[in-house]
């Protein structure tokens, strides 16, 4: 960062700049930054105004409003993609032996997987109906609001580099099989079983602004609210109280709860650890 | 004289063994709340909290998002998040990219907490086989806050302290001791 004699003045200033930079890009595009989290996405927005070399937050909004293709890179910038398969095993691991049980009672099962980004973890949870025996009675609806991380998840080809440390959390997680039995590895690149696809339907959704989404069994949204404020989390939790069906589950990334949000008297905490809840029947 | 109102605090190589010399030492009563960046494996259980939290009356938790920053704590940036500090003093985790390598990052922390806390926050840089905390350090100086490193030469691991004070933006290089000593005093 450039230093300043005046840090104070020009903070308060930046802080100005992003505001009306946010209330821009939803006013111009429709995506709502408005209530996340401010630390992070000034941060976000201050690297990228570096890395293009501009002098302010007021010129990467100008940016922002004249040439798409630097919206395209403050999506990405303000859109979390750090994911891998089977992030947090023991998630999985409580997936399998506390909601699959549940969930098997059902003829047929609609599944939410809300801010996928590039799909590691919905391939993760496919893999598990399958050898569960659930997935031909599933269907899984990917949803986030970043197009270009969809486009990635769709193929389902990730980098043979990262498959050991997949290997250590598929078997974690309780996985029965060899992992390698769900995926062609060739040169630097490991595709998985187009067969995987069949009943995932990935889709554009954008939770802050997008409403209910379908009669689901079970949502899992990971690691999106922790980058919202209490409004906006109250806002999403109610969103997915009112996609659940009662007695769906909803499963949460390991620092997320529903601890003193508005939605808490309508679930049942089923594993704390984990953060796996399921909406009360009533 | 200023009354300082938050302590971050960042650490690598070395530092539990560091951080429990530094946080033992503090008086009973010590209430400027801490918040500790420390890198850990992604995998380690909340196992240095619950280790710091035993040493004296200073109650140490891992760090919860939108949790609010109080007196007489010390908080720990949770395995394999980045903790920034939010305006209203609150804490926010993100999952985003490694920075420095690590996650927690330290310049993470202590770039958000000098933005909030500014020429009232205390950022001191212990042990550590990294470069991780120099970017965090330039930027509490710049925005008036104390910048303390661990002398290099008394540190398990030497990289950490001595980039921090390559900056410029260290102003007190001091062993451990002193460090909590000096904390210690500005309580009366």
């Amino acid at each position: 960062m450039t230093d300043s004699v005046y840090p104070e003045r020009d903070d308060s200033i930046q802080q100005l700049e992003m505001e009306l930079l946010l209330e821009a890009v939803f006013r111009q595009y429709g995506y709502d930054f408005r209530n996340y989290n401010k630390a992070h996405v000034k941060r976000r927005l201050v690297n990228r105004m570096q890395q293009l070399n501009l002098e302010s937050l007021s010129e990467l909004q100008h940016k922002i409003l004249h040439h798409p293709q630097v919206l395209a890179m403050v999506l990405k910038d303000l859109s979390i993609n750090v994911t891998e398969m089977y992030r947090d095993p023991a998630f999985y691991l409580g997936i399998r032996k506390e909601v699959i049980p549940i969930l098997r009672t059902y003829p047929f099962l609609r599944i939410w997987h809300a801010g996928c980004a590039t799909g590691e973890e919905v391939y993760s949870l496919a893999i598990l109906l399958k050898e569960e025996g659930l997935y031909d009675r599933s269907q899984i609806y990917a949803t986030d609001f970043n197009t270009e991380v969809l486009e990635t998840a769709k193929k389902g080809i990730y980098p043979v580099s990262k498959i050991k440390a997949y290997t250590l959390n598929y078997q974690d997680a309780g996985g029965k099989n060899s992992f390698s039995d769900f995926y062609t590895a060739r040169y630097d690149a490991a595709l998985f079983n187009p067969e995987l696809k069949k009943n995932i339907v990935f889709a554009e959704h954008n939770l802050v602004t997008d409403s209910v989404f379908a009669e689901t069994h079970l949502i899992i949204c990971r690691n999106v609210l922790i980058y919202f404020n209490r409004t906006l989390q109250n806002k999403v939790l109610e969103l997915f109280k009112d996609s659940l069906i009662k007695g769906g589950f909803l499963g949460l990334g390991s620092k997320e709860n529903i601890m003193f949000s508005t939605v808490q008297d309508q679930f049942l905490i089923t594993n704390p650890n984990e953060k796996i809840f399921q909406k009360k029947i009533l | 004289m200023q009354a300082f109102e938050a302590i971050v605090i960042g650490s690598s190589a070395g530092g539990l063994h560091a951080l429990k010399t530094l946080i033992k030492r503090l008086k009973p009563g010590f209430d400027i709340p801490i918040i500790i960046a420390q890198h850990l494996s992604p995998h380690s259980e909340n196992y240095l909290a619950h280790f710091l939290d035993q040493l004296n009356t200073i109650k140490v938790k891992e760090a919860d998002e939108r949790e609010k920053i109080l007196t007489g704590h010390a908080y720990i940036a949770p395995p394999n998040f980045h903790l920034l500090i939010e305006n209203d003093r609150t804490f926010s985790l993100t999952v985003e990219e490694k920075v420095n390598y690590a996650r927690p990052s330290i310049d993470i922390l202590f770039e958000t907490a000098a933005e909030v806390f500014r020429e009232k926050l205390i950022g001191i840089i212990l042990t550590g086989a990294n470069h991780d905390g120099a970017n965090g350090i330039r930027k509490i100086r710049l925005f008036g806050g104390l910048t303390i490193a661990q002398n290099p030469g008394s540190a398990e691991s030497d990289t950490m302290p001595k980039a921090a004070i390559q900056t410029g933006g260290i102003l007190k290089t001091m062993e451990l001791e002193e460090i909590a000593d000096f904390l210690n005093s500005l309580l009366s």
